[in-house]
């Protein structure tokens, strides 16, 4: 993807018209032909009707010549080595491949070196971020000291300093106990917790259990391993009356139990990422480590029935799950390499593929990209709304090309979907008004009067 | 590819028996049959592979392997370096592929490896330049050792065709298991796998094989009864809750073998537990067990697989020599 990163940029003052779209509002369930005016740095209005009858005159406007605009899209699962491990990725590495993906908001997984599980990071965090200036940078609290899933983090003064909500990462919480004590204690700062349900007794394997783990001879994870946790942890959650957000969903039985729970009324939500919807366990192959996720990847059934809990709002939004790993990591026999994927830059085009073959609308996408994550967060992002921030990705849904690791911004380039050949490209990444990405084939013609 | 003696293609690599056609088995099989009898005669040399370097790098402790493997090399007139890396030493898989670049440097012909982890030396053939034979990976694949057990096979029963062979033990954590599966599918033996449910891989009756768990079915009426040792030291956690209750109802003895027909092949990879998988008397019992004559045909399939690859190196010049001989 070429392109470039606008980083000199003022802040935005005056007014900007965006003309000429294909607005997508998840938020209306809607898309139509219309503009949004962009007001020093916020919404101020947006429409089928907005500017119809041509360019406004004496404003800065900006033809879309027909593509997609739409809120920026919300990322709720992001890791970068920074700090700890900044030769695998930087916050401002990670924000440029953001920028290049119409990432406009993330939110860092706090499993870095040192652990988040104290508030002088999530600080370190908005410092950096605001040096940065390119998306909106977030951090979770860890929900237990050192993520060792015993002694819980200091919740509040974490929350005070930033936190948006809890997590491990991807350590699940073993113990019944602590999560229940979690659950319960979160209550007291009306805290989310984020949670990626395995059972860790049965998950110390290399890929999910199945066939091809048999033939491969790798030790196998099986998919009960998602579900006992699922179902364990919406007992507490009935229990507790906790706020619980269950992340990376890969099992159909895990998806059935989800959908259950809604149906009787348990306020629940989760979220899966692209290679649990793209990809299954054949992706491992010929021992392909970039193949080697947690959760692993799953078979065939699985990823289908993670389309089907997508289809029908079991599943609530799609992170890219972006886990940056360099060759040390991965160039290794399969059981020894690190997990993980990189999928800032990814996670549209191949989300975008849930739509080209049917199974989403365009604006049902944007809800889990971008309109749920944002208000599991409670940001006033991921929506077309007058006075929200004007956090904006402009993209051209039907352009084709082809995965290549080598043109990912991310310092290393571990993509479970390197030479997957996709549809749908970021043109512009805007945030608070601000252009931050503009892709090389996005030449708008300067309207202004 | 083109065609060698014995119908042979070319292989590049020998990393496992999945998706070998029947023709490469037989013709691997037919070419070990022709050094049985240089093996056994006073002058057991040949120069076929004379100025070639083959390379045995273990990264797991095996004696027998490597030194069936050496002397097969040696028996072909090719210059033999053993490398022995104590896995403990090193930083897991750091050194891996920096061991590949330095003996790439080093120009041998053929690299045979064990490693301990399932697919590593298919991580290293992707960067030699040389033939790599698979001495055995992790969990994965032991190529060289079902073809000795399928040369054992043929050559005491005249073929592979419709034999109904039992594996017997621990499944899950055998690669000897999963090249002798692929091997008696692919030649049309009919294969159970017999075991404790908790020694027995997932979903492994989709590898074609009929899985039973206990021995008095699994063993009625087979041809061939082999037996697997069982992995003491891959074991983390409980499969088992102890030997003698192991040997009790999964080891060998004669009494569960008198289901089996009665002129049953007893077969086993060793290095044996005697008294945990297999009872003496059996393993001893001159009339059926082929374990020694397994270990005889090791050195002549070792062989076959050092003649069938040597040569094919690529970016390699033209090589009059081997088109000449083979």
């Amino acid at each position: 993807m070429s392109g470039e990163i606008l980083r000199g940029l003022p802040q935005h003052v005056g007014s900007t018209a965006y003309i000429n779209a294909r607005i997508v509002d998840p938020a209306a369930s809607a898309e139509y032909r219309g503009a949004v005016l962009i007001s020093d740095g916020k919404i101020a209005d947006f429409g089928p009707n907005l500017f119809a009858s041509g360019a406004p005159y004496g404003i800065e406007s900006v033809d879309c010549g027909g593509l997609c605009l739409a809120p920026g899209i919300v990322d709720l699962r992001v890791h970068t080595g920074e700090p700890g491990e900044e030769h695998k990725e930087t916050l401002e590495s990670a924000a440029i491949a953001a920028a290049a993906g119409g990432v406009t908001s993330f939110v860092l997984l706090p499993d870095n070196e040192p652990p988040f599980d104290d508030a002088s990071l999530i600080e370190f965090v908005a410092r950096r971020a605001r040096q940065i200036r390119l998306a909106n940078m977030h951090a979770y609290g860890a929900l237990t000291v050192g993520l060792e899933g015993e002694q819980l983090a200091e919740m509040g003064l974490l929350a005070e300093a930033g936190a948006l909500a809890f997590t491990d990462a991807d350590r699940a919480v073993g113990s019944a106990q602590v999560m229940r004590r979690a659950l319960y204690y979160a209550k007291a700062f009306d805290a989310l917790i984020v949670h990626v349900p395995q059972e860790p007794t049965l998950s110390t394997g290399h890929m999910s259990s199945g066939e091809m783990a048999t033939r491969l001879g790798l030790t196998g994870i099986p998919p009960l391993a998602e579900v006992m946790m699922v179902e364990r942890d919406l007992r507490l959650v009935e229990m507790t009356g906790g706020r619980l957000h269950l992340s990376k969903i890969s099992t159909a039985a895990a998806v059935e139990a989800i959908r259950a729970a809604k149906a009787r009324g348990l306020k629940i939500t989760c979220d899966t990422a692209p290679p649990y919807f793209a990809l299954n366990d054949l992706a491992v192959g010929d021992y392909r480590t970039f193949g080697r996720l947690t959760p692993p990847l799953r078979a065939e059934a699985d990823r289908a029935a993670i389309v089907a809990g997508l289809q029908d709002g079991t599943i609530d939004a799609i992170v890219s799950d972006h886990r940056p790993q360099d060759q040390d990591s991965k160039r290794v026999p399969f059981a020894q390499a690190l997990p993980g994927g990189i999928g800032l830059e990814t996670l549209l085009p191949v989300s975008l593929e849930l739509v080209h073959n049917g199974a989403l609308s365009l604006p049902r996408l944007m809800q889990c990209l971008a309109a749920a994550p944002a208000s599991l967060m409670r940001l006033p992002a991921g929506r077309l709304a007058k006075g929200a921030p004007a956090d904006l990705v402009l993209f051209d849904p039907d352009s084709a090309w082809k995965i290549d690791r080598a043109g990912m911004h991310s310092k290393t380039k571990n993509t479970p979907f390197d030479e997957r050949p996709v549809q749908g490209r970021t043109m512009a990444t805007i945030v608070g008004g601000r252009p931050i990405w503009r892709d090389a084939r996005f030449t708008p013609a300067a309207a202004a009067a | 590819m083109t065609k060698k003696r014995n119908g042979l293609p070319r292989l590049p690599h020998l990393l496992g028996i999945e998706g070998l056609a029947p023709d490469t088995v037989s013709g691997l099989l037919d070419l070990s049959e022709s050094y049985i009898g240089q093996n056994r005669s006073l002058d057991k040399r040949r120069d076929l592979l004379t100025g070639r370097t083959v390379i045995n790098l273990f990264f797991e402790n095996s004696t027998r392997t490597r030194t069936s493997f050496e002397v097969a090399a040696k028996r072909l007139g090719a210059d033999v370096i053993n490398m022995e890396v104590a896995s403990s030493s090193v930083r897991k898989g750091e050194t891996l592929l920096d061991t590949a670049m330095t003996l790439n440097a080093m120009l041998p012909d053929t690299l045979v490896v064990r490693h301990h982890e399932s697919g590593a030396v298919n991580l290293l053939a992707q960067k030699m330049k040389c033939a790599v034979i698979n001495a055995g990976d992790g969990q994965h694949e032991h190529p060289t050792q079902a073809l000795l057990d399928a040369l054992t096979i043929r050559r005491r029963r005249g073929k592979l065709e419709g034999l109904l062979v039992a594996i017997c033990g621990d499944i899950l954590h055998s690669r000897v298991a999963r090249s002798n599966i692929h091997l008696l599918n692919i030649m049309g033996a009919r294969v159970r796998v017999v075991g404790p449910p908790t020694l027995m891989p997932t979903d492994v009756d989709r590898m074609g094989v009929e899985v039973h768990f206990n021995m008095r079915t699994g063993l009625k009426d087979v041809d061939i009864v082999m037996m697997l040792r069982l992995q003491t030291e891959r074991m983390q956690g409980t499969y088992v809750p102890s030997i003698s209750e192991y040997f009790r109802f999964f080891g060998l003895d004669q009494e569960k073998l008198k289901v089996a027909k009665p002129d049953a092949l007893i077969m086993h990879p060793g290095p044996m537990n005697r008294g945990v998988e297999i009872d003496s008397e059996v393993a001893d019992d001159l009339d059926r067990s082929v374990i020694h004559e397994q270990v005889e045909m090791g050195v002549a399939v070792r062989m076959a697989c050092l003649e069938a690859l040597i040569g094919t190196r690529r970016n390699a010049p033209p090589d009059l020599t081997t088109g000449a001989l083979l």
